[in-house]
């Protein structure tokens, strides 16, 4: 039942998700189409995030570091190497080769979750520096200078794969970027259908118990962790694409507070919500760009404050909740409410 | 000199560290909004001292003071809510973080202020060295020293500590264990507030400067465990030494990257952090 359930809405979002791919840039004109892929980008982000703490249960602070890792390869890949396909790949690969030595560290040493969000954060933090001081010539990776604070510009875009030097135009970037996402989205419900997705899951609702049953949950979370990165990575890579651009800004400490924001104002615990909250959140942040009376980081740092005060599972769940309470009958409330005071306790 | 240097380096971590140990040690909350706390700090200094009142009035008193406030007032108004759920305090405290930023970047723009550091320079032997430094360690030194002795000998450490240990119990004692945390949050902020007041002279002051800080001080109070003083001071050593030596020898950027590599390889062996495996009485 609640399989099929889920099929059928995976169905209808993958089906929304196409209709939207053909639809938007028959709508809306070259500029906004550009404006919206970068919200893609930043989608495929969420995503991420909203697999790793949502699903894994993993507080990751420092996603930013994975995007901006991605972001960063693709950047010097691409330059050096002309070849824009393997430079994506390896967008891929490396914050997931990255993430898999920082996991077995913070995961085999058994830290407290308290203890992953600091550590990744910091490591975040410390990425930021070290670009940010990488302004003398002397750093280049190949033949690319790192550039330091002025980051690295004219990134060669995507091009078709097998033809190096056909570059793709903006429109098709879109689709690019949203063949992307949609992927993403698909793959991390297959995953979550498999059996490795339940295990993951299972360890996010009692790590002990699911220990004791005996799966390794050291492995499982960073394989988690790897996964979660590697899609942080391909969004960064889209990013880099988009602009033609890239600098030490996308290891700062409030991008890693964007892909929190993103899911918590979507929905932890959905793929759905991370992906809406981004594009949400996106939206006001370029609307407030467009006015000076509001900084737009005091705007970010209200939305999380009020959203983990007043709404601190995300908007789609909390609206499934008020759905649910006016579908079904007293009697039925009671029963479920019960219910949920007797899970609330065994989780406390 | 070198290790001069390195003594100063341990002492300015230690100092910036304190606050979000106090905070963390007591009540398990890691305060993401340390870097703006220090921050504050360091403009009241700046904002105090433009003003034409003394330098050390504003660094030692209104600095602690206006943190110490500020404290009081979020611990009120949002941390209160979320005891006991770990992750919910710190997304609350790393929203104030960003506000707080944008905050002071809408106040006093985006640019770095200063002032210039008091005291001059002394001569130790045939090197030079800046004589606020040297006041630096021995300000840190009698910081630990009073927060130890007062945790130690005080009625009022004796409640903190039992709150610490268990709140329930206390509670049944007649303490009240939310003013206790409220006393902890406000101290813990205050600490942080004297910290920022002091670096204010050392590097320049911005709306992001706080995040220049955080990385070390979250590491060294991870890195230190569960005791406050014990945990901090011998985390402050250890990865200070590591900062400042790699620090020396190379880039003071390469000298973070050190200081992180040695905290996760040392969280893989010591999970809990070092007081929980030596020391463990400690404070």
């Amino acid at each position: 039942m609640m399989k099929r359930l889920n099929l059928w809405s995976t169905v209808l979002v993958v089906g929304i998700a196409l209709i939207l791919t053909v639809a938007i840039p028959r709508l809306v004109g070259l500029y906004s189409l550009v404006e919206v892929t970068v919200m893609v980008a930043l989608a495929v982000f969420a995503i991420s995030q909203g697999f790793i703490w949502g699903f894994g249960g993993i507080q990751c602070f420092g996603q930013a570091a994975f995007f901006g890792l991605g972001g960063y390869t693709y950047a010097v890949a691409a330059i050096n190497m002309g070849n824009s396909s393997v430079a994506l790949m390896l967008g891929v690969v490396v914050p997931i080769v990255f993430a898999g030595v920082l996991g077995y560290f913070m995961f085999y040493g058994r830290i407290t979750d308290t203890y992953v969000g600091v550590i990744t954060l910091t490591v975040s933090v410390i990425l930021f520096n070290l670009f940010n001081a990488t302004s003398a010539d002397i750093y280049r990776i190949g033949n690319t200078p790192l550039g330091g604070f002025n980051g690295i510009p004219s990134i060669p875009g995507l091009t078709v794969p097998g033809s190096p030097n056909v570059l793709l135009t903006p429109d098709q970037l879109w689709y690019v970027s949203m063949v992307a996402l949609i992927a993403c989205y698909v793959l991390l419900r297959l995953l979550l259908a498999s059996r490795f997705g339940r295990v993951v899951v299972a360890i996010r609702e009692n790590e002990t118990r699911a220990t004791l049953l005996g799966f390794d949950s050291r492995r499982y979370k960073t394989l988690t962790f790897m996964i979660g990165t590697g899609i942080a990575g391909l969004g960064g890579c889209l990013y880099a694409n988009w602009g033609n651009f890239i600098s030490p800004t996308v290891f700062a400490l409030s991008m890693s507070a964007q892909s929190i924001i993103y899911v918590l104002v979507g929905g932890v615990a959905t793929l759905v919500g991370p992906v809406l909250g981004a594009i949400a959140v996106q939206s006001m942040m370029s609307y407030l760009g467009t006015q000076q009376v509001f900084n737009a980081q005091l705007v970010l740092g209200l939305v999380l404050i009020v959203f983990v005060l007043l709404v601190p599972q995300g908007v789609l769940p909390a609206l499934r909740s008020v759905l649910t309470n006016l579908v079904i009958t007293p009697r039925q409330r009671r029963t479920r409410a019960v219910a949920t005071t007797a899970s609330m306790k065994e989780r406390s | 000199m070198v290790t001069l240097n390195v003594l100063t380096g341990i002492a300015t971590l230690a100092l910036m560290s304190l606050g979000l140990g106090v905070i963390y040690g007591m009540m398990r909350i890691i305060n993401l909004a340390h870097g703006e706390f220090l921050m504050l700090g360091a403009y009241v200094t700046v904002v105090a001292t433009n003003a034409g009142i003394n330098i050390w009035l504003a660094m030692l008193v209104l600095s602690p003071l206006a943190v110490g406030v500020f404290g009081v007032v979020i611990e009120r108004c949002v941390i209160r809510f979320l005891y006991g759920r770990t992750l919910d305090s710190m997304l609350a405290t790393w929203g104030l973080s960003l506000f707080l930023m944008g905050a002071v970047t809408t106040l006093f723009g985006n640019t770095v202020k200063g002032v210039s550091a008091p005291l001059g320079s002394v001569s130790i032997g045939r090197y030079d060295t800046s004589a606020f430094l040297l006041f630096v360690l021995f300000l840190t030194i009698i910081v630990f020293a009073v927060l130890w002795a007062t945790l130690r000998y005080s009625r009022f450490g004796l409640i903190v500590r039992a709150t610490m240990q268990k709140p329930d119990m206390a509670a049944a004692l007649g303490v009240a264990p939310q003013w206790v945390y409220m006393a902890t949050f406000a101290i813990g902020a205050a600490l942080t507030g004297l910290a920022g007041g002091i670096l204010a002279p050392i590097s320049g002051v911005s709306p992001s400067m706080g995040s220049a800080f955080i990385a070390k001080s979250f590491i060294t109070v991870i890195g230190g465990g569960a005791s406050i003083i014990a945990g901090t001071g011998l985390a402050s050593v250890a990865f200070g030494l590591v900062n400042q030596v790699v620090t020396f020898v190379s880039t003071p950027v390469l000298g973070e990257v050190a200081l992180l590599v040695a905290a996760v390889v040392m969280i893989r062996i010591l999970p809990q952090g070092i007081t929980a495996r030596f020391f463990k009485r400690s404070l």
